[in-house]
Parts: structure tokens; C-alpha cells; sequence
């Protein structure tokens, strides 16, 4: 059925007795030729884009818990694509050119909000940082403003914008075509279309063996009986180390608590992403009106999806040196999830030492805003068995070459 | 919020320490004669493992000193903290 | 003033202190005592608030933190509060609240007509349309964006204040009702250091609101007596009005205080709000239980309300919310209700008793007194204006309703689905809540932290078993904690429970037509959650219960599920088909009620947020008018404008000053760090990409420090001041992660080397004078050190006095001039810095910022690391890979010969100069050809750029790819405007390369 004004009346006359399922529920057949690990929205856009954009429909995606259950249920919802180097910039702005019109893609509404991103700069050198980035993605294609304190407060004026605040706002970055998008919604958006191009979605299997036969991979033991795939795409996010131990081999990553939290609902006052990585804290108002914020990762490793109180100490206070009308609002929710981290900030995608084995993998904060891009290169990579020119660089030889992709200053705080 | 054994102070909160990553990593002892690869092993590669990790922890706003402690990266829970240069609990390392 | 609601005699209520306030505008009366919300029902205000979804009018639902509806907005101006919720907020006088949501008030809101449309509003329906025409989505957002939300934000800053404190203890004890008294009574007596934290404003917890007698005598003289003995005991801390909201590892716990909140504003010095950040050895939960809301149609109307609420506003607060009364429940609880209403005067009409065959010493109380029992009975309908009118009762069958409807008239609906103990912090400490089918509840699994829960909390719900409990958890947990042997040393209370009937679960009550079909049925009041919207959830596939509650945003409001979340868990069962284990619970996570942001941060806010770093000359800049720029946490002079000058004059000023005459720096930021020991030089070896072994007592040598993927980490000059001990200089803002650096590889891969390290950044007040006429300044004031050239060379240091002060005399620069830096005592910094200003007075001495030292050293080609550098770049990079040993290995050194380090066209240092008068814009893309289409291939960026007074044009530095080869090349910098500057290629070092300056006599 498709989604529509005229969908939602018709069954609002029928009591909603006749909804169809979003995605069926189906069992894992024996085989496939793709088997995806990882239900969050990066491994069902993956599933999404091998059916649609290369005709690759026998592919299950296996999820050990609910359908967007790991980073793409727990992340800030920022979308947006202004980063430093050309490798990522590149790969970022080819998924924020895929956020555009994804919701009418996947008929789906993505509530995808181009609310602007601020990065706010409070020393000189990072106004020298923001300058050379803003100068970087303009000659990249990609929008990006230069904006003074005066400019920044006439966008936002909440903010403290008073030369004589402890790091005071010297300027600001602004992407006008950055912002939020609903994140359950993309998990289940992709699920819905992928099951519709015939893909197998399965909640509650658990993959825990990787078969191998002579350097190739073969299939997946699962939690539900052993699957056969001449193709294995993992995407698992928080858990990447833990399935690259299974194949036997490790990954220039570690996994880190991230942490994020909203404020009970207030009517609208915040109507772009704010960005601070001086202070770490970034923050955005959701369409219910909860003030949704984060903080950077909590500095040791963690798998425990939960974090430490001092961190949110930490980046409340920062809140507050920025907008100081929130010091009266609440805190309702907090939440941690994991996130795994490169040596450089950037991902990691495409082939691994286990043939017909392909990970995507090493987000770090950045993972959400890549959803459609990361998908579709990582569905490139699989069916053709080569990466697509935007995911080259992105490949697990460039820890031994030395071609790391810097992006610590453009990921900053997580986001 | 951790509660973490400085072997020399005690037991702090630990905001009073700083993470400083997997531990028993060995320079190579000759390191011009290592390849790229055993570099980058050396340099980027980690067990990152769920469970059990042997790791180096800085009484940063104590004394200063480094020690490694094994802890559960699921439970959080600390088996113990232990000197640098001795071996992990369980003979790891 | 009348309240029509209230009785005459009894309650907590303090009927001498008469209070007024105002809702919606309106004036009302209470007593101190009240709460807003019992304020509000003793003056017959029924409709406190309207639905966040269809805009269905509310009213007050429970008495305390489980409150889905009677939220307010509190105060106006700078101290107005959001989304408070009206059981919780304690009445004081000139109190001023508004109902949220709801315009112009609750009792008439104007846009209920938004109801009309519900039907086409099922769960997620915002998913599933707005997508066409495309660009109309910003319009409906901001529809959408403007139903949302409860409250306001202030629009002014936070006059209040807050704080923290941090706690230790043996036992923490949550909760001060029967468990948690008994409990903190006992660790008490075992002698542990015991907090015992509540959040209202009374202890006692559930007997507050009850009748109900201990050992023979009303329940308050226990705990009177109780709270006594428990403020005898010194090592017993009470804290009231304190919310423990978050547990987290290893047993830490935070509370937050609420101190000033019940008085209303609050001028002076005390803060608002306090956190108290709690390690325990032992934690004891005894945090109640919450009542659950049957589902059924229409049960969100004002008027319907928890049974335990309604006893505890009759009881408490002598209020009576009904006169006519039906009482509906599925368990023998509300029958209390009944009675006490029954007791207070009111008319209970029937209590509808879900159960065929409810049993029990509180149905046989019921019975002998003569109210109505319709057993099996369920409400299919309820009647409404502006407050429930009457209710429609049926027989059920275990699955729907049947035969006729029985209209009862009543003003009151006083429901109870049986009981939820409260687990946010069992689950939040790691716990994983089972469900017991014999009490039809979540209860306590196993533990993973030092911590046991007891009474209702516990899924006790007799008064016995929760003191009990209690006193067995206080024991137990003192002995856990190393006090006492865990036997309670008192004999628990006397209590006449009697013996309670089972709770038969209805997650949704049998009705008389499909839950699709009759009136909306609310599991969740606050977020609009039907039960209809459930089913319509699991029959499109969100079966997990996590994607039920993100897609009908049940359990998403303010309350965070507290009283819907587990109705939905057993609707949902219910819908399909599985067991309540199978379909699990949602993680509680923190906060369990929410915190205000101002006390999560408590002082450190303003200037307090981060340390303010002064160096001992500050004031001194101050005064002289200098303009300040952060650098890390220090604070330094930019440039010191005089009047009238821009900061380019002023800077072209500075800098001219020390190339001609003399001009005086304030160097005290840069990191200083003491290396001693036999193996002082050996450790430098390794760190440092040059050599040191042979660098005689007395000289200087600057070196780059790298990390391990071969970047570089840092620079500066060190100096040996003896055989084993050197003075390393860092960069300001590098001062402490080098320190780190050295400290962590000396300690954990070369323990071997006998080195000691010390900070002494703030030990040294750092005067650097440079220029022309530096020798002829210092001579005047320091009088023990050769200056000459010959006896006191570039890159040396000596040890004297100046002004008087013991001092270490470095000649470095980082001008290109000559040059001493003056190294003395903080404590003397500030003389010496005068003595320097009056010396130089004769050759017009000038100070100097950061700004004018910038364009000095970019003058001179000088990096600054993190400006000129940012982490991807080799000493090679910056062009002084002729400083790298080959004789020795170093951190990073390996790294300088992987593939990509040995690539030709990294980028490299390199000078800009431009042929107009145009300064390139620092930050500034550089390209080959400005007019190709984008993406436009970039080799590199301006790092540094300025105007130079000194050679009368622009200087720039850059790095670019393949720099060093493309000497003379035009480049172009394109601008934001469009436009684009050329650029040649030039050498980095712009003025007086062979460094004859630095060395004039």
C-alpha cells in the first residue's frame, strides 16, 4: 500500500483495521547471495540499494535485535555534509544529495528538516579552522557560510553571543542544507523498501560465526540455524570489533560510549543545529519539541550503551554557556550508544582480508548523516566486488600506508 | 561514573583519571626493521574486545602515575588494577 | 474564599497558614501543606490541561511523580518554569500557574477542534503523508512544531543559582516510606553511615495518605517517632525534596535537592537547586510502588482518577475530589479508597470489581458497610461534560462485555489496575525486571550492583512485608557494607494488614465493542496513546516493544512511562498473542524524574565554566588597555591598542617597535618542564626527531617532538642547564598533553631510564625582550651576566639576577631578533616585568601581544604548531627534514617512511606573497586554476597570513601540495564573494634569512 494523504483517510474510515505490514515476517532461507549483518539503517539502506540500483534481490539482512535498535535509534539526528577533506566531504555530500529526496524514494516520510547546522567557533584558531573548511566544501560543491557573531545571533537569538562569555562566539560555520531527520524513521523507511524489492528482513537473529573456506567467506551461523551467502556485508555498528574477531582478523578500531539526551518538551526555540566543539555540545529542537543534545564520547572503551554522569555534567554546563534560557529546563532522557572509532575519524569500507567478506564499519560519531551514501557505495562495492571511487579512500590498507583522512577537526564532538 | 583503584591511592572517582587504551602493546624493539604492516599492527590495530580488557589507566589528577587494570567492557566491573610491567590477570598480556 | 472540596477536618494541611494563588488567571485558596494539584481539587477545578495530541480536555489523574496530565507552567519572566507537574509543586503564597498546551485555558481551549481530525491521525501518521509537494514539508514541520511541546522556555538568562555535593556513604537508602525508614532505622543502629533520600517534602511515603495503624497506633506516631530516632543518630543524613534520578557504575548515585523550590523566589545566596553525587557501598531501593490506570473507553476524562490518589487527597490533603463516587479496579487496593472516601462523606455508589470473585478482608469492609460490589463488571462507557457525569457498567466475561449497560451517575471514577513497583533505578543499575504472574507485575531480577530492593518496590505491596523487608535490606545491607551481622536488631511493627485478594491483570478491560470501535481507551494519557493505536503498531509489523513505544511514542512523555508503559507491554501481549516476558519492557533509563539543566551544571557555569589562566603580569596588560584572546584556558594580551589606533595599527605599531628598538613580550603561557636524572639526555634522544646527547651545559637547541604516526605532536627549544638536567619549552597550549606524553612513555615503556619530570609552567614568570636594543635594556637592570655576544651567544643560557630577582636568562627568539628571555619566580614577574618597562623606557620600550609575536615569527618563517601545522604534517612537510637524526630511532620516526609519508606531493611549507596590497584570508583554499568547475582540486591552504609593517606588504604562509618545487608558480586563493587573489610561491622565510639579527652587538 502506498503512503499517501489519501492512504491515511481511507483507513482512518476503515478504523485502521487494513494497514498492511510495514515489512513482512519471514524466517531465513537456507541461502542467499548477499546476507547483510545488521539491521540499522546503514545495512537495510545497503540491502535497499543492491536490489534497487543492481538488481540484487536474494539478500537477507539479520538483526539480533528490533530493526534500528543500535546508533540509528540512539543518535542526534544531524544530517549534514561539511567536512574538511575532499574524501570525506565527497562521500558526505553524495549522501546528503540522497537525503533530498529520500522520502519520497522510499515513501516514506524521513522528516527530514533542513534547519541549517551552525558550528560555532570561539577562538581565533578555530575561526581559522572553520574559515579553511567553509573555503573547502565552497570549491567542493558543497554550501557553506562563513558567518559573523553578529550573523550567528541574528539566526539564533538565544544564543549568548556576549563578547565577555568565558570562550565568546567568534563566528560560525552555517550549512544551510544541513539539519535533523527523523532517525527511526530511517530504519524503518529502508526496511519497508527493501521488503518491498523482495528483501528478507529478520529481527531477532543473532549471527555468531562467520563460515570461511579457504580465505572466502560462505555463510553466517546464526541464532536461527546456519545461512549460507557467497557475499557477506557487515554492518554493526557498536559491535564491529566483535564480528571481525570472528573472521579472524582485527580492525583499527575502538568502540566508545557516546552519550545524548533530551529535555521535556517546550514549545519551539531552537530552529537550527547547534554545533560547539570548544565547549562539546551539540544541540537541535525535535518537531515534539524536546531539546536534543550530545556530548563527545566518554574517553574509555565501552560495549555498556551507557555512559558517565560527569560527561553530561560536562556538556550541560556547556549548554548553558551557550544558551543561557535553558538553565531552567529538564533533562527527561538520557542515553548512550557505541560508537566505533578510527584512528582518523573516517570509516572504513569495503574488502577485508576474508574474501566475499565486506565491512562498513568505523563511523565513529558521523554514522547517521552518511545512512543513504554509505548504503549505496557499500552496495556498489558488493555487487561490482570493487569500491566505488567515493569509498576508495576509505579502505582498510590506508592504516598501513599512511593515507589517513584527518577528520578529528570536522567530526569534532560527536554529532 | 567508575570507581577506579589507584594502586597507590586508592580507591577515586574517575574523573580523576585519564584512559589511556589497550595496554601490554609492545614497541617494536627495532622499529627499522619492521614492515608497514607490523607498524600499522603496532600503530592502529586493537583487540577492542566485548569482555575482559587489560588497559592502562593515569591517576591524572592524583599522582600521576600509570597502572593497568583489567576490566569488563560490558559490566564496567574492575577485576583489579595491577603495576606496569606486570602481568594481567590470568597471565594475558 | 470557599473550597468547595474541602473537608472539614483532618489532613496534613496546616489550616492556620492560608495561601492564595493563581490558575489560568484565576484566583484560588489553599493551605500550606497543599500541592498545587490538591489546591486545585478542593477548589473543583477539573480540567487542568489539554491532550498533546487531540486536545482532549484533562484533569488530574495521581498525587505525586506518576501525574501524566496537570502540567503547568509556573512563574512568568526570567524564573518561569516549564512543564511542572502540579502534585509535585508545593503551594506557597502568590503562587502563578498556567496550564500548557491549552490557549486560552485549560477549561477552553481553542484549538480542541484539532480532535475532530484524530480519526486520520492513527500512530506515526506524520510518516506516512507531508511528503508531496516536497517543498511544502517546511510548512508543515512548522505546524506540526507548533502542537508539540508543553511549556515555554524562559527568555531570560537563570537568575538562580545551584550546586553540587559530592557524598560517600555506607548505605544509600532510596525512598522514605515503611521499606525505606525501617531500612535506613536499621543500617542506622549497625552503625553505618546512612542517607536516606525522599522526594516530598514529608517522609513517610505511603503513610501519608493512609489510615492505616502500627502497632496499634495511627501510623503517624510510628513515624514521628521513627524520623526522631533517625535524626539521633550523627551519622544519619535526611535529605527531603531530594530525587536520587540516576544510578549509575559502581553504585554512584545522583540526587537532586530541590531547596528553595517550595518557598517560591528566592533572592540571596542559597541555591535553587542542589545535586548530591552519592557513592555508596550499598544501595537500598524502597521506592514505592506506582498505581496502574485500567484501559478503557474514555477513561482520560476529568473526573477519572487513581483510587490511591483519591485516598491520598482525601487523607492528606483533606480534599474530596467526588461526591459521587464509583470505584472500578481490578485488585483489593482501591477498596481503601472507597472507605475512605465512604468515611470522608461521599457517596460510593458501586465499586465494579473486574474479578468474579473478589475476595478479602477490604471487599468484606466494603460489603459490611453497605457499598454496592457488582463483581465481573467492567466500564464500557463514560459520560462527560467538562467531568465525568456517569459511567456505563457491564457484565464481562473475561473477554468483552455483555448484556445491558447500567448507567451510573457519578462525579468520580476512582480506578486501580493493580500496582507497578517503581524499577527505574533497579533497571538502571543494570537490573533486568522479570514479570511475576502471581502479583501481575514487574519485579526485581538478580542484581549487578552493591543493591537490593525492598517493600512495594520489591512487589511487597502488605504494610508488614514492606516493614519487614525494610528492616531485613537496612541490616543486610549495614552488614554488606561492614557494619553489624545483617540480623535486624528491632522486632518489626505490629501491623493488621489482613489478607489481601490476588490482582487479576486486564491489561485492556473487557468491552463491549472492539478497541477500534468505541471510545478512545488512553494506556498512555500524556503522549495520546490508545490502545487502538497499539494494535494498528503491531498489525503493521512494529511488534517490538521498543518499536511500539518509538512509533505510538508510548511511554515518551514527560512521566516517561511511569503509569502507561506497562498497560502498553500488556496490551501488546495481548494483541500478539505472547506471554508479557516474551514482549519484555523497555529500558528505564536516567533520569527517573526530570533534572534541571542549571543543577546538572551547579557552579560551574559563567565564569566558573572553565578556570580563567592568568600569568602573574595580567594585571599589569590589563591596566595598560591590552585586548585579551583565549588560548586554552589562559588569557593573553592580543594586542594593547592606544587610543584611537585599530588593531592593525596597533599591531604594525608592535612589531616595528621590537624590529627597530625593543619591544617586550609576556612568554610566561609557554610550557616549561623540568627534566632531571642520569638519563635526562637519553630520554630527549627519544623523543625529540633531533639529537641531544651533545648539547654542552648552557646551550639551547630547538627540537620537533612527533607522535607515533609521525606528526608533528610539538616544538620548542630546550635548554641544558646541567648535565642531567634540562628545561624543555613547549608550546602553550601543548604544555600539558606533552607532559602527559613524556610521563606516559617514561612510565610504562622506558621505566627503566632515570628521569624525573616536573611541571613548573606557573613556577616561572616568562619577560621576553627583543629587538635591536634588547642588550642595552637588560644591562640596565641585570648586572652578574656577561650579555656580550661572545661569553652569553644565540642560543644559550645564563643565570643572574634582574631587578633583583634570581632569574634564568635564555637567548632565544622567536622574532628573528636579538633577544633575552627573562625566566624568574612567578612571585617576581610582575616586578620585573616593570623594572623591564622603566629600563626600556630611554629606547621606547613596547610591549607586545600575541597578535604583533605572530607576525614576527611568520616574518622570520617560523610554524606555530596547530596553526601551521595540524596533525597530517612530517618535519619534512614543514621543510626541516634536515633536522631528522638518521643516527638514532625516535617516536614516529618509522612512520616517516610509509608509502604515503614519502610521497612528493604532500603538502609542504611554503610563502605566499601577493602583488596587490591584499592580505590573504588565513584559512584561504589555494588552487591552480580559480575557474574550474567545481569540485575544484585544491593543493593546499593559507595557514598564516598578515600585513608586514616590516617589509611594507602581505605575507602569507601556506602549505601546498608539492610546495617547495613550485617556488615562483602563481596560484590563486578564490573568495567567498566570488572573486580570487593571486598568489606566487615564495620562500617561508621572509625577512633576514641568514639571521644576522638575532646576533647584533
Amino acid at each position: 500500500m502506498k503512503y499517501s494523504l489519501f492512504s491515511l483517510v481511507r483507513n482512518g474510515l476503515s478504523h485502521h483495521e487494513k494497514w498492511p505490514r510495514a515489512w513482512r515476517k519471514v524466517e531465513p532461507k537456507r541461502e542467499y547471495d548477499v546476507v547483510i549483518v545488521g539491521g540499522g539503517g546503514h545495512g537495510l539502506a545497503t540491502a535497499y540499494y543492491l536490489a534497487k540500483e543492481h538488481g540484487v534481490t536474494n539478500v537477507a539482512v539479520l538483526e539480533k535485535g528490533y530493526l534500528g535498535g543500535g546508533n540509528t535509534g540512539r543518535n542526534t539526528e544531524v544530517v549534514r555534509s561539511n567536512y574538511l577533506w575532499d574524501e570525506a566531504a565527497h562521500l558526505y555530500e553524495f549522501s546528503l544529495k540522497l537525503w533530498q529526496d529520500l522520502s519520497r524514494d522510499l515513501n516514506f516520510n524521513l522528516m527530514y528538516s533542513k534547519r541549517g547546522v551552525l558550528s560555532l567557533g570561539h577562538s581565533l584558531q578555530e575561526m581559522r579552522d572553520i574559515a579553511r573548511r567553509v573555503n573547502a566544501n565552497r570549491l567542493n560543491g558543497i554550501d557553506s557560510e562563513l558567518l559573523t557573531p553578529e550573523q550567528v545571533k541574528e539566526l539564533v537569538p538565544i544564543l549568548n553571543t556576549s563578547p565577555s562569555a568565558r570562550y565568546p562566539i567568534l563566528g560560525a560555520s552555517l550549512q544551510r542544507r544541513g539539519g535533523t531527520a527523523r532517525h527511526d524513521a530511517v530504519a524503518w523507511g529502508f526496511a519497508r523498501a527493501a521488503d518491498a524489492r523482495g528483501v528478507d528482513v529478520i529481527q531477532q537473529c543473532e549471527v555468531t560465526g562467520i563460515r570461511r573456506e579457504n580465505g572466502a567467506v560462505v555463510g553466517v551461523d546464526t541464532t536461527k540455524g546456519h545461512v549460507a551467502a557467497k557475499k557477506v556485508g557487515v554492518v554493526t555498528a557498536g559491535s564491529s570489533g566483535v564480528l571481525a574477531e570472528m573472521a579472524g582478523f582485527r580492525l583499527p578500531i575502538e568502540s566508545h560510549p557516546l552519550q545524548a539526551w533530551v529535555t521535556e518538551p517546550i514549545k519551539p526555540v531552537l530552529d537550527s543545529v547547534i554545533m560547539s566543539n570548544a565547549v562539546h555540545a551539540y544541540v537541535s529542537q525535535t518537531d515534539r519539541g524536546e531539546l536534543l543534545a550530545g556530548a563527545g564520547i566518554d574517553s574509555y572503551l565501552g560495549y555498556g550503551q551507557r555512559g558517565s554522569f560527569s560527561v553530561i555534567e560536562h556538556a550541560v554546563a556547556a549548554l548553558i554557556e551557550l544558551f543561557p534560557i535553558f538553565s531552567r529546563l529538564r533533562m527527561m532522557r538520557q542515553w548512550g550508544g557505541i560508537v566505533d572509532t578510527c584512528p582518523d575519524a573516517c570509516p572504513i569500507i569495503g574488502e577485508t582480508p576474508v574474501r566475499g567478506l565486506y565491512f562498513n564499519c568505523g563511523w565513529g560519531t558521523g554514522g547517521y548523516k552518511a545512512t543513504p551514501g554509505s548504503g549505496w557505495v557499500f552496495a556498489y562495492t558488493m555487487a561490482n566486488e570493487r569500491p566505488h571511487e567515493l569509498n576508495a579512500p576509505f579502505s582498510l590498507d590506508r592504516f598501513t600506508t599512511g593515507h589517513l583522512i584527518d577528520e578529528h577537526g570536522a567530526a569534532g564532538v560527536a554529532h | 561514573m567508575l570507581l577506579i583503584e589507584c594502586p597507590w591511592c586508592g580507591p577515586r572517582d574517575e574523573s580523576e583519571f585519564a584512559y589511556g587504551g589497550e595496554a601490554h602493546i609492545v614497541r617494536p624493539p627495532d622499529p627499522a626493521n619492521v614492515s608497514d604492516e607490523e607498524w600499522a599492527d603496532y600503530l592502529f590495530y586493537r583487540k577492542n574486545p566485548l569482555g575482559d580488557h587489560q588497559e592502562q589507566w593515569q591517576h591524572a589528577s592524583g599522582c600521576r602515575r600509570w597502572f593497568n587494570a583489567q576490566r569488563d567492557t560490558l559490566t564496567y566491573q574492575i577485576e583489579r588494577g595491577y603495576g606496569i610491567g606486570e602481568a594481567a590477570p590470568g597471565g594475558e598480556g | 474564599m470557599i473550597e468547595p472540596n474541602r473537608l472539614a477536618a483532618g489532613g496534613r494541611i496546616d489550616r492556620g497558614r492560608p495561601l492564595g494563588f493563581t490558575f489560568d488567571g484565576k484566583s484560588y485558596a489553599g493551605f500550606a501543606g497543599d500541592t498545587l494539584a490538591s489546591a486545585l481539587l478542593a477548589n473543583g477545578v477539573r480540567p487542568v490541561a489539554r491532550s498533546f495530541k487531540h486536545h482532549r480536555p484533562r484533569g488530574i489523574v495521581g498525587s505525586g511523580v506518576e501525574e501524566p496530565n496537570a502540567l503547568v507552567q509556573l512563574g512568568s519572566g526570567a524564573r518561569t518554569l516549564p512543564n511542572y507537574l502540579a502534585t509535585q509543586v508545593e503551594l506557597f503564597d502568590g503562587l502563578e500557574a498556567r496550564s500548557v498546551n491549552a490557549w486560552p485555558s485549560a477549561a477552553f481551549d481553542a484549538r480542541a477542534l484539532q480532535g475532530l481530525l484524530s480519526r486520520f491521525m492513527p500512530p506515526g501518521f506524520y510518516y506516512k503523508t507531508f511528503t508531496w509537494p516536497s517543498w511544502m514539508w517546511p510548512f508543515y514541520e512548522r505546524q506540526l512544531r507548533r502542537a508539540g511541546g508543553f511549556g515555554v522556555a524562559p527568555s531570560e538568562p537563570d537568575p538562580d543559582r545551584y550546586d553540587k555535593t559530592n557524598s560517600h556513604c555506607d548505605v544509600l537508602v532510596v525512598g522514605a516510606g515503611p521499606a525505606g525508614l525501617s531500612a535506613a532505622l536499621e543500617a542506622g543502629r549497625a552503625g553505618a553511615r546512612v542517607i536516606l533520600v525522599d522526594e516530598q517534602q514529608e517522609m513517610g511515603g505511603s503513610l501519608l495518605g493512609s489510615r492505616v495503624k502500627i502497632d496499634g497506633a495511627p501510623a503517624s506516631s510510628w513515624l514521628d517517632s521513627t524520623l526522631a530516632q533517625l535524626r539521633e543518630m550523627p551519622e544519619v543524613r535526611l535529605l527531603s525534596r531530594a530525587t536520587a534520578f540516576g544510578y549509575y557504575d559502581h553504585n554512584f548515585v545522583a540526587a537532586l535537592e530541590r531547596v528553595t523550590d517550595h518557598l517560591g523566589p528566592v533572592e540571596g545566596p542559597t541555591p535553587r537547586q542542589r545535586i548530591w553525587r552519592i557513592r555508596a557501598r550499598q544501595v537500598v531501593l524502597a521506592a514505592g510502588a506506582i498505581e496502574r490506570p485500567l484501559v478503557f473507553p474514555n477513561n482520560d476524562r476529568p473526573g477519572v482518577m487513581l483510587a490511591s490518589a483519591v485516598s491520598t487527597y482525601v487523607n492528606r490533603y483533606a480534599v474530596s475530589p467526588g461526591r459521587r463516587v464509583v470505584v472500578f479496579t481490578n485488585n483489593d487496593s482501591a477498596y481503601r479508597a472507597a472507605l475512605d472516601l465512604a468515611d470522608a462523606g461521599s457517596e460510593v455508589v458501586a465499586v465494579a470489581d473486574l474479578r468474579p470473585d473478589p475476595k478479602g478482608r477490604l471487599v468484606d469492609e466494603a460489603r459490611r458497610r453497605g457499598i454496592e460490589l457488582l463483581a465481573g463488571h467492567t466500564v464500557v462507557e463514560v459520560k462527560d461534560r467538562n467531568g465525568v457525569e456517569a459511567v456505563g457498567l457491564m457484565q464481562h466475561d473475561g473477554t468483552s462485555a455483555f448484556g445491558g449497560t447500567r448507567w451510573t451517575e457519578c462525579d468520580l471514577l476512582a480506578m486501580s489496575g493493580g500496582w507497578n513497583p517503581t524499577l527505574s533505578l533497579y533497571s538502571q543499575s543494570g537490573g533486568r525486571p522479570v514479570f511475576d504472574e502471581l502479583r501481575a507485575c514487574f519485579v526485581p531480577g538478580p542484581s549487578t550492583q552493591a543493591e537490593r530492593s525492598a517493600g512495594a518496590c520489591n512487589g511487597e505491596f502488605t504494610l508488614r512485608g514492606c516493614l519487614s523487608q525494610g528492616h531485613a535490606a537496612g541490616a543486610g545491607a549495614a552488614a554488606a557494607a561492614g557494619f553489624g551481622d545483617g540480623r535486624a536488631a528491632a522486632a518489626v511493627p505490629d501491623v493488621d494488614d489482613g489478607k489481601e485478594g490476588r490482582t487479576r491483570a486486564y491489561w485492556i478491560a473487557p468491552g463491549a465493542k472492539p478497541v477500534g470501535r468505541s471510545g478512545k481507551s488512553f494506556v498512555d494519557f500524556q503522549t495520546d496513546t490508545t490502545a487502538v493505536d497499539i494494535s494498528i503498531a503491531a498489525r503493521e509489523g512494529y511488534e517490538s516493544i521498543e518499536h511500539v513505544k518509538r512509533y505510538t511514542t508510548l511511554g515518551m512523555g514527560t512521566d516517561q512511562g511511569k503509569l502507561g508503559a506497562v498497560n502498553g507491554v500488556g496490551a501488546l501481549a495481548g494483541m500478539l498473542g505472547a506471554s508479557i516476558p516474551e514482549v519484555g519492557t523497555t529500558t528505564f533509563r536516567q533520569p527517573y524524574s526530570p533534572v534541571t539543566y542549571g543543577a546538572i551544571a551547579g557552579r560551574e557555569v559563567g565564569e566558573l565554566f572553565d578556570p580563567v589562566r592568568k600569568t602573574p603580569m595580567h594585571e599589569w596588560h590589563a591596566e595598560a588597555g591590552a585586548e585579551f584572546e583565549n588560548v586554552g584556558q589562559w588569557k593573553r594580551p592580543l594586542y594593547y591598542p592606544q587610543p584611537g589606533e585599530s588593531m592593525q595599527d596597533a599591531v604594525d605599531r608592535e612589531c616595528l617597535a621590537v624590529r627597530r628598538s625593543v619591544g617586550i613580550l609576556d612568554a610566561s603561557t609557554l610550557g616549561k618542564i623540568d627534566v632531571k636524572g642520569p638519563d635526562a639526555a637519553k630520554l630527549l634522544n627519544r623523543v625529540y626527531v633531533n639529537g641531544w646527547t651533545r648539547l654542552g651545559v648552557g646551550r639551547c637547541r630547538y627540537g620537533f617532538m612527533l607522535g607515533e604516526d609521525g606528526m608533528i605532536l610539538d616544538d620548542g627549544v630546550t635548554a641544558r642547564l646541567a648535565e642531567r638536567h634540562f628545561l624543555m619549552h613547549t608550546t602553550t597550549s601543548g604544555a600539558a598533553s606533552v607532559m602527559s606524553w613524556l610521563e606516559r612513555w617514561l612510565q610504562t615503556e622506558w621505566p627503566d631510564l632515570r628521569v624525573h619530570l616536573t611541571s613548573v609552567t606557573d613556577h616561572w614568570a616568562t619577560v621576553s625582550i627583543n629587538g635591536p636594543n634588547a642588550r642595552r635594556v637588560v644591562a640596565k637592570i641585570c648586572h652578574d651576566v656577561d650579555l656580550s655576544n661572545q661569553t652569553f651567544p644565540f642560543m644559550s643560557v645564563r643565570h643572574g639576577e634582574v631587578a633583583g630577582a634570581p632569574a634564568r636568562i635564555f637567548r632565544i627568539s622567536f622574532a628573528g631578533e636579538l633577544s633575552y628571555e627573562v625566566n624568574v619566580d612567578a612571585n617576581y614577574g610582575r616586578r620585573v616585568w616593570e623594572a623591564v618597562v622603566s629600563a626600556g623606557e630611554e629606547f621606547g620600550v613596547t610591549p607586545y601581544g600575541t597578535e604583533a609575536m605572530h607576525v614576527l615569527r611568520a616574518e622570520k618563517g617560523y610554524v606555530i604548531v596547530g596553526q601551521d601545522t595540524d596533525g597530517s604534517n612530517t618535519p619534512d612537510d614543514m621543510g626541516v627534514g634536515r633536522m631528522v637524526s638518521a643516527r638514532k630511532d625516535f617516536l614516529g620516526k618509522r612512520s616517516l617512511t610509509r608509502p604515503d609519508t614519502l610521497r612528493e606531493d604532500r603538502k609542504q611549507l611554503v610563502g605566499l606573497l601577493t602583488d596587490g596590497g591584499e592580505v590573504l584570508p588565513e584559512g584561504g583554499q589555494i588552487v591552480e586554476d580559480p575557474s574550474a568547475r567545481l569540485p575544484v582540486p585544491m593543493l593546499g591552504h593559507v595557514t598564516s597570513s598578515y600585513y608586514s609593517a616590516t617589509l611594507g606588504r602581505p605575507i602569507a604562509l601556506a602549505v601546498v601540495k608539492g610546495g617547495r618545487a613550485r617556488e615562483g608558480e602563481t596560484l590563486h586563493v578564490p573568495l567567498a564573494d566570488g572573486r580570487s587573489i593571486r598568489a606566487r610561491v615564495a620562500s617561508p622565510v621572509f625577512y633576514d634569512p641568514s639571521g644576522e639579527r638575532q646576533n647584533v652587538e
